[in-house]
């Protein structure tokens, strides 16, 4: 099959052309600020503005805790179904979906007319309530992935034996989630974890309608009125999804393996 | 021989009344759930529900038709008109140029080392959109990008004097491309992996060519996953904003910019008519995505 | 004796460093069913993707029908196989998957239908045709592989362990018509499988492989009868081994325990007086205690009892050696008693011996 092997990698060569091309022509632009030589000015500027550290700051801390309302949200719900309800789960993963559907744009349009200053919850009359209302929001974009994660996770150990033999040994529910579940999908839950970070890290849409000091729209300022910085910003996005993606494939070889066919 | 004792029927009876133990265990069961539910229903269903609603009434809160009719404006369909049409092409181009290499890499007889990079970079690309996308195409395409400058000074062509600009139609598409290929490669590559070796096999033992059985079996065999793959991209190009924000301002008037402007500052002077927007957009994402899983579930059925 | 259709000269196949068949040679008259039987690994398998054309021999020829097919690709060389795994089309019916060798040669529509309809009444699924594949059993969906195997009239068919993946019962009755499929057709026919059992029912001749060499070829009754080496007679049936030491190799007198037997003549030629030989008996050879015509006696004691319900499984001890036999249940009599004094007898034309 030599003529299927030259197609082959003609194809998988144009395809990295049309990928890699625009990364290292990023790159290079980044490093153009400086008239006449290549540098790292645009870099420097950037991570010496002050709005960068604020926003980055303030997009990081909002990544940590939209993670743990995740978290919290996700693993009891997927452990309860497989141990106590399956039969829910097509309702479940349906609703799991449905951020997949409902474009960020119309979700968090409906936030501000539901949770506007005139409503019984009005998140959005404080400040606080606003970047709550943002943390909720970017947990919902993240349920498809957070979900998906853990319920493979959860798949590959046994749940209904080692919660039995937690209950044999007394334990409540609490504590059989939070020190024995947990710790057996630490890995899933660490992949859905750095998936959530890399989608709010990026995340424009919700923060800019909602106002909040976020990374996005930090961005899209940048871009509106500077030429090389956000190249360098770019070049800083592409490689921290690319960290968290790494993070993921690595942690991946860690996961535990099913223990009725270890492989 | 030991003695064997039966329990006493009636003693069972008395120990544990049956309506009793049914009625204890229904709350107790839906509280493991309720969290989640409850999540679901105030920030995910409720609010679309409360736009959906929006859009077919009034200021008065009377139920009308009015706001729906107004969308058929021409602007406003004009937007719904590029929205679709960029959509279309992005999910179309990408589809195929993802197929071409998702068939690389499965079949290619290309090294291990290939599949698995495409992979974790697919994952990684198809995540990358937003505005730090429309900065590297910018850098590349834009007027001082690198391909454009490189063109002009290598081979002595000048595209935007021939008509390109990265902030158009064909621009956005073309930044489109770098999340929708990725997704596709992603989707489409368990499909291909399904495709048995033995079909192959089998097939060349009946006498057919490389090119019969690839025409009688694994094109009908991977037509429903592709299609419905399309239809999900199409999905995904429909609700994206931030690129396009990012990349064309305002100039390109696609369905969600026209929405964010309206959010922002009503400038459609119409507050129902940001709900009937909001619906469109939910209407034609949700479409596709009926279409998506109905054919996911054909082509499933098949590959049993 | 019939012509040889199928004639397998001199192959080798290697993997990069690896060997996989070693030196097979092999001649198939027309209409034979001959088996490959072997454990996993032993490159059975291997030789018959080589015959079908999907592996190229690293050295050898294959010929059919007395011509050269070694360059030929699959499509060309006008055979039909079946797959362990089916491999049926899933975008098919039942009735298209059957027409699908007719339909890539061009056949005329009527002449596929009449055709499809013929194979539908073979494989007793003439009702069958509209359905889809994952509408079918296991069982089912082999015979459907099997007709449209056999729909383009393929001069050679090769089966691929085709019933490993099926039930015990559906193999029993499947394996069954099969044969009779062939026999009707007269075709043929290679079947590589790891289950003696199968190979033995069906075969007219079985090659028995290991490690990608050929130990044994020859009919059922001679594989298990007379097994040539001691792989054939350890992998075919179950075996009792009991150490002889030589002691006259003229006269092919061995002792065993204490008493001397008596070979046939030439049997163990080329043994030197003193060697120790491996000596093998099946099962249903022995029997406890004395009996007419069984020429031979050694004497032990009963070292385990089993009751498997009709039959009764009895390990004898005979000193340094043991031997498993058989004997009926019998309601009457009390089964023999661990610890007792037993005596066991056989032919010595019975006693194979192992190289």
């Amino acid at each position: 099959m030599k003529a299927g092997r030259f197609w082959a990698w003609l194809t998988f060569a144009l395809g990295a052309a049309y990928f890699f091309i625009p990364l290292i022509a990023t790159l290079e632009f980044s490093l153009r600020m400086r008239r006449g030589e290549y540098s790292f000015d645009a870099y420097r500027v950037v991570l010496g503005d002050v709005r960068f550290q604020e926003t980055f700051l303030y997009s990081t801390v909002i990544a940590c805790l939209t993670i743990v309302i995740g978290v919290l949200l996700v693993v009891p719900t997927a452990y309860w179904i497989r141990l106590r309800m399956p039969w829910i789960r097509p309702v479940v993963e349906f609703i799991t979906l449905l951020p997949l559907i409902i474009p960020a744009i119309v979700i968090v349009f409906g936030y501000i007319r539901m949770y506007g200053s005139n409503s019984p919850l009005p998140f959005l009359a404080t400040t606080r309530g606003t970047d709550f209302l943002l943390m909720i929001g970017y947990a919902t974009l993240a349920l498809p992935y957070m979900y998906r994660a853990v319920d493979t996770g959860l798949r590959t150990i046994d749940v209904r034996t080692l919660t039995e033999a937690a209950q044999v040994h007394g334990a409540g529910w609490t504590t059989i989630i939070a020190r024995i579940i947990l710790p057996n999908v630490l890995i899933a839950v660490l992949s859905g974890a750095f998936l959530t970070f890399a989608i709010v890290i990026g995340e424009f849409t919700m923060a800019s309608l909602l106002n909040r000091p976020a990374f996005g729209p930090y961005l899209q300022n940048i871009g509106a009125n500077r030429a090389y910085e956000p190249a360098a910003l770019a070049v800083i996005a592409f490689a921290i999804t690319w960290g968290c993606m790494s993070v993921i494939q690595v942690l991946s070889r860690f996961a535990p393996k099913s223990a009725n066919n270890p492989n | 021989m030991s003695e064997t004792t039966y329990p006493d029927p009636a003693a069972a009876r008395q120990a544990v009344p049956p309506a009793r133990a049914e009625g204890m265990r229904l709350p107790l069961h839906w509280l493991g759930v309720a969290p989640f539910f409850i999540f679901a229903l105030m920030f995910l269903i409720l609010p679309t529900f409360y736009l959906v609603v929006g859009a077919f009434q009034n200021d008065q809160g009377e139920f009308t038709l009015a706001n729906m009719a107004a969308l058929f404006q021409p602007s406003i369909l004009a937007a719904y008109w590029i929205s679709i049409r960029i959509s279309l092409a992005s999910a179309v181009l990408g589809a195929l140029a993802g197929l071409a290499i998702a068939v690389a890499i499965v079949r290619g007889g290309l090294p291990k080392w290939v599949r698995s990079t495409t992979m974790t970079f697919s994952g990684v690309a198809s995540n990358f959109a937003g505005v730090p996308l429309a900065f590297a195409f910018l850098a590349t395409l834009g007027r001082l990008g690198l391909v454009t400058v490189l063109l002009r000074t290598w081979f002595d062509i000048n595209i935007y004097a021939l008509g390109f600009n990265i902030l158009s139609f064909a621009g956005l598409t073309l930044t489109y491309l770098f999340f929708q290929i990725p997704l596709m490669v992603v989707i489409i590559t368990p499909a291909i992996d399904g495709l048995k070796k033995e079909w192959g096999e089998a097939a060349a033992t009946l006498g057919a060519t490389q090119f019969q059985y690839w025409r009688m079996v694994v094109i009908p065999v991977l037509w429903p996953s592709f299609l419905g793959t399309v239809i999900l991209l199409f999905a995904n190009a429909f609700g994206a904003i931030a690129t396009a924000y990012a990349l064309t301002g305002s100039s390109l008037n696609i369905v969600p910019i026209l929405l964010y402007a309206q959010i922002r500052g009503d400038v459609l002077h119409n507050p129902h008519l940001g709900y009937a927007l909001a619906f469109g957009m939910i209407f034609v994402t949700g479409l596709a995505n009926i279409f998506y899983i109905w054919f996911r579930v054909r082509s499933e059925r098949w590959l049993k | 004796m019939s012509e040889t259709f199928l004639s397998i000269q001199g192959v080798r196949k290697s993997f990069g460093q690896t060997t996989v068949v070693k030196d097979f040679n092999l001649d198939v008259a027309r209409g034979e069913f001959v088996s490959f039987l072997g454990p996993s690994g032993c490159g059975k398998t291997t030789m018959l993707r080589t015959v079908a054309g999907f592996e190229e021999p690293t050295a050898g020829r294959i010929m059919i029908g007395g011509k050269d097919v070694t360059n030929l690709k699959p499509n060309q060389r006008n055979i039909g196989m079946v797959f362990q795994a089916y491999a049926l089309f899933p975008n098919l019916t039942v009735a298209q998957n059957i027409a699908f060798g007719l339909k890539v040669a061009g056949a005329p529509r009527g002449e596929i239908e009449q055709r499809v309809e013929e194979m539908l009444g073979i494989i007793k699924l003439a009702e069958y045709g509209s359905r889809y594949p994952y509408q079918l059993s296991g069982g089912q969906q082999q015979r459907v592989a099997l007709a449209r195997a056999l729909a383009p009239k393929p001069k050679l068919l090769l089966l691929d362990e085709p019933l490993s993946a099926l039930d015990a019962k559906v193999r029993i009755s499947l394996r069954e018509e099969i044969r009779a499929i062939q026999k009707k057709l007269d075709i043929t026919t290679i079947f590589v499988t790891h289950d003696q059992e199968e190979a033995l029912s069906m075969s007219d001749r079985i090659v028995v492989m290991h490690d990608g060499k050929v130990e044994q070829v020859g009919t059922p009754f001679e594989i298990y009868n007379r097994p040539a080496t001691r792989f054939v007679a350890n992998f075919v049936g179950t075996l009792n081994v009991l150490d002889g030491t030589v002691i006259d190799p003229a006269t092919a007198t061995v002792r065993i325990n204490d008493r001397d037997i008596s070979l046939d003549k030439g049997a163990i030629n080329g043994a030197k007086a003193g060697d120790v030989l491996s000596l093998a008996l099946r099962p249903e050879a022995i029997v406890l205690g004395k009996q007419e015509g069984r020429d031979t006696s050694l004497g032990g004691h009963i070292a385990d009892v089993s009751f498997l319900g009709s039959v009764i499984r009895v390990r004898v001890g005979l000193g340094k050696n043991a031997v498993s036999l058989d004997t009926f249940n019998s309601p009457a009599s009390p089964p023999p008693v661990v610890g007792e004094r037993a005596e066991i007898s056989f032919s010595s034309s019975d006693l194979l011996v192992l190289h």
